[in-house]
């Protein structure tokens, strides 16, 4: 019999819940829910576990392609084939609210969560990439912030193995309060050796394997799902804490595990803790579990059993185990010194029922807090579109931009060549990470907009550059991620960017025939300042047959001739990106071009300059172009063969040659690479090291 | 020729390893921390990179105490050859076999990045003067001598791209651009030849690392 007190939609509120949802919870319930109960609905029904308010939008974006194995939703990661027995699992997520208040772990443990949901596919985690916003690096506080959350990513990623291989970091106003920690997580396995998470099998046992049980991260999910303003930066104990050594060991035992087919399930523990690993596990089986929080192993004395349920502690599995595998399961755990408990059961009601010592404190249909969860189509007005800062038109000036100089002050804290699979490419557009064999390869890149403030073009565009990213390597586009980074949409024009950015992602996905497989949406992006720019991310995944085609962003001959690929100026125009990014791909396989980079921010000078530094070559331009035209669709390449571009079906327009040791652009500029290196290299460093501060001390 | 690669808690990088003695026609054998049997049917060992116990209190300090290391003890006294990498030599150095301690890098970040490397003694054949070019990825590879014990030989320095010594070719501020020593059948070195196996990696210079270990096996 469940005790139940005597509740109020007040301590409703407390759990993130909204009145009228209250009184839904009591329609469904037939009764008075507990303090325990409402806490799991406020937990599953949070924008975090349920996404009420972006479920049925997100339902615009094409899922479906002959080489998806997992779709987008069904399990913890998307899953492709790509080829010869092997598919990659991957996925993109935020991370923003804990990294707001605490950088150093909010970013490692953003990186700790991201990690789980591919290992718990079955698959071995090769490689990491992010994307990040900050405010400007003249602040203070975004510069600790930036320091503190590279910091954290490196330390995660570095001690687990994988290797770092791409990503972004932009800065602008908006993000001053709320910065952006988006961290992809891309992993590799065999397709037979794909694992879902289903709890199923009256009987089964559930085992959670690894970290203790604290209070740490208690109620993260609904912290997530709320505002930053002013006392959100009070709310560091709602940050978890997080141990990469631990996390390592439970990849080797987890993978260990699979492998030896000894788990029938396997779930991670991300928001919500155990509450969402188990309710979700049940529900993708229809069937419903037994939990008893008695025999969870604490860190921390008098929990309540609303905590143990609630805890976001990490490093955390859940597995569904045979009882008559647990003793084998144990064992290999043993061996990698890893904590695991027997804590409930599989059963056949579709409910969850959590135990205290064997007494029932909760009950609720697993429906009721899955299928049943509210969703809103919250009412959107279009919002006036102002155009972002305007980037410095003096060549050096810009190129020594903090929005555009070189990132190599971030990557070289990451360890970007463990696993020795990562292909030597410079600074490519898109990382190449060889598969088994070491012919073929994957492209990675993470992409969005910083200066875009129509969200329908920043959906559009970080589609399509990426996927023009993952094309200047040669590769062919085969899946993407996404992380959807808005303000509250409970405002008509936060609704409205929601809307807006979707529908772009989900026309420049099909446009160009890309599957969305994996995702998560970030809302109530705000702060004092008000809410951030709308900023849709985007993951892309490519594939190259030939590693040896690979092209790179790097002028390779002199007196090579560079040439504009695509439309020299103009709006985007889908069908007409994916008429480029074909013929590029076309022209690098047959060994047309020599070197291929996108054209993006600071426009077509930035691209010259990029593509000259990293051949330490020069280039003499003579082409009458306003070279700081920000057009999409756009790449430089450059070739012996100029004529065999005229024939492909897109605008090839002749700019110039590579040459020398200077860059010069006719009545623009005459740089030395000396002077463009010494602005490019270290714009970054210099930003950040001019106030000299950057460390661990929090202003 | 058979090697024992060492894997402890943390180890990140024995794959790369198996896979690099592999390409030098050697065979690799992944060796679990707590094994206690004599290392007898070894010709080589390997202490791998990677977070050995989380380098806990400090790189190496943890997995020294692991029951291997009696072992891997017993196999460098009998003078067969032992090589650490990166958290391989950190190990090495917190548990006697080397010299000297690896202190966290001047710049208190962690570096990840391609640096070149220049042979400076003749140890397992390599060839003096000779240039490689690998990675490095630490936050701990900082080397400080210890002046109360016999000089090692330094086995390799950073350098610049003409092989010059230079502060700004040292990735991590240690002494004299100490890259890697060797106290006769012992190596260490923090940058990782295992990544740096084929052109696509972008380099090929770590075989040569391998190629010399094997040799070696063959001259003893």
């Amino acid at each position: 019999m469940i005790e139940v007190r005597a509740q109020s939609s007040e301590l409703a509120a407390e759990y993130g819940l909204k009145p009228a949802e209250y009184d839904r919870i009591l329609d469904m319930l037939g009764r008075e829910p507990n303090d325990l109960e409402l806490a799991l609905f406020g937990a599953m029904w949070s924008e975090h576990c349920c996404y009420k308010s972006s479920r049925r939008l997100l339902g615009q974006l094409p899922k479906e392609a002959p080489q998806v194995l997992v779709k987008a939703g069904e399990e913890n990661a998307g899953v492709v084939d790509v080829g010869d027995g092997w598919a990659i699992a991957m996925k993109i997520e935020s991370h923003n609210h804990p990294s707001a208040v605490e950088p150093y772990q909010g970013a490692a443990t953003g990186v700790g969560g991201i990690v789980r949901d591919i290992f718990t596919m079955g698959a071995r985690p090769i490689a990491l990439l992010n994307s990040l916003r900050f405010g400007h690096p003249d602040e203070p506080r975004s510069r600790y912030l930036l320091a503190r959350v590279v910091a954290g990513i490196g330390d995660y990623g570095n001690c687990l193995g994988i290797p770092t291989v791409g990503g972004e970091l932009f800065f602008d106003d908006s993000y001053r309060g709320n910065p952006l920690v988006n961290a992809m997580c891309v992993g590799l396995l065999r397709q037979d050796k794909l694992t879902r998470s289903a709890a199923s099998g009256t009987g089964n046992l559930l085992l959670l394997i690894g970290n203790s049980t604290g209070r740490d991260g208690l109620h993260g999910a609904t912290f997530a799902s709320a505002n930053l303003e002013g006392e959100g930066l009070d709310k560091r104990p709602s940050v978890q804490v997080g141990s990469p050594f631990l996390e390592k060991l439970l990849i080797e035992a987890c993978l260990e595990l699979l492998d030896r087919h000894l788990l029938l399930g396997l779930q991670d523990l991300g928001a919500a803790g155990l509450t969402s690993s188990s309710v979700e596990a049940a529900n993708r089986a229809s069937s419903g579990v037994e939990l008893d929080v008695a025999k969870v192993s604490r860190s921390e004395a008098d929990m309540t059993p609303l905590e143990v349920m609630l805890s976001e502690s990490q490093e955390r599995m859940l597995a569904v185990v045979a009882p008559a595998s647990v003793d084998l399961v144990r064992a290999v755990l043993d061996r990698w010194g890893l904590r695991s408990d027997v804590i409930g059961r599989v059963i056949e009601e579709p409910l969850v029922r959590v135990l205290d010592g064997g007494r029932a404190c909760a009950e609720v249909p697993i429906a009721a807090l899955t299928e049943a969860a509210p969703s809103y189509d919250w009412p959107a007005a279009p919002a006036i579109v102002r155009d972002g800062k305007a980037l410095p038109r003096d060549p050096l000036t810009l190129l020594a931009d903090p929005n555009i100089c070189s990132r190599r002050w971030v990557s070289r804290q990451y360890d970007q060549t463990i696993q020795a699979a990562t292909a030597a490419t410079d600074d490519a557009d898109a990382a190449l990470v060889l598969l088994p064999g070491g012919k073929r390869a994957i492209a990675l890149c993470t992409d969005g907009n910083f200066r875009q403030d129509d969200p329908y073009l920043a959906g559009a565009l970080a589609v399509a550059e990426a996927a023009r990213n993952v094309s200047c390597t040669g590769a062919t586009p085969i899946a993407l991620t996404n992380c959807l980074n808005f303000g509250s949409p409970e405002r008509p024009e936060g609704a409205w960017q929601l809307h807006e950015a979707i529908r772009g992602v989900a026309d420049a996905a099909r446009a160009l025939g890309v599957p969305v497989i994996s995702g998560n949406v970030s809302l109530y992006n705000e702060s004092d300042g008000g809410p951030i720019r709308p900023t849709p991310i985007v993951g892309m995944l490519g594939l190259l047959d030939d590693v040896a085609k690979r092209c790179t962003i790097a002028f390779k001959h002199e007196a090579d001739t560079i040439v504009l690929l695509g439309p020299p100026s103009g709006r985007l125009d889908l069908a007409m990106e994916a008429r480029v990014q074909g013929v590029l791909r076309e022209a690098i396989h047959r060994g047309l071009i020599a070197s291929a980079h996108d054209c993006s921010d600071g426009g077509l000078f930035v691209a010259i300059a990029e593509c000259c530094l990293q051949a330490s070559r020069g280039a003499a331009i003579t082409a009458a172009l306003d070279y700081f035209d920000e057009s999409p669709s756009r790449v430089v390449v450059s070739t012996s063969n100029p004529e065999a571009l005229r024939s492909l079906g897109v605008a090839a327009t002749p700019l110039g040659i590579v040459a020398g040791q200077t860059l010069s652009i006719a009545s623009i500029c005459d740089l030395s690479l000396d002077q463009m290196h010494a602005a490019y290299d270290s714009g970054l460093e210099r930003t950040l090291i001019r106030n000299s501060e950057l460390g661990a001390r929090n202003p | 020729m058979k090697v024992g690669i060492i894997v402890f808690p943390g180890t990140n990088c024995e794959r790369d390893t198996a896979r690099a003695i592999e390409a030098v026609g050697s065979q690799p054998r992944l060796l679990w921390h707590t094994a206690t049997e004599p290392l007898s049917g070894c010709d080589a060992v390997v202490l791998p990179g990677g977070f050995a116990h989380g380098d806990a209190l400090r790189a190496g300090a943890i997995a020294r105490f692991s029951p291997i290391m009696p072992r891997v003890m017993e196999f460098a006294d009998s003078g067969r050859p032992v090589m650490g990498i990166c958290n391989g030599f950190q190990v090495l150095v917190e548990c006697g076999l080397l010299p000297g301690a690896l202190l966290r890098n001047d710049s208190l970040q962690f570096r990840a990045e391609w640096v070149h490397c220049r042979v400076e003694a003749p140890v397992w054949g390599l060839q003096p003067g000779a240039m490689l070019r690998l990675p490095v990825a630490h936050g701990m590879g900082n080397y400080f001598p210890d002046a109360s014990v016999p000089k090692p030989d330094v086995v390799l320095r950073y350098c610049d791209a003409h092989g010059r010594v230079t502060p700004q070719s040292n990735p991590n501020g240690s002494f004299d651009n100490i890259a890697g020593i060797s106290n006769g059948n012992v190596l260490g070195l923090m940058p990782h030849p295992e990544r740096a196996i084929s052109d696509v990696l972008g380099s090929v210079d770590g075989s040569y690392v391998f190629q010399a270990l094997v040799r070696e096996l063959v001259a003893a």
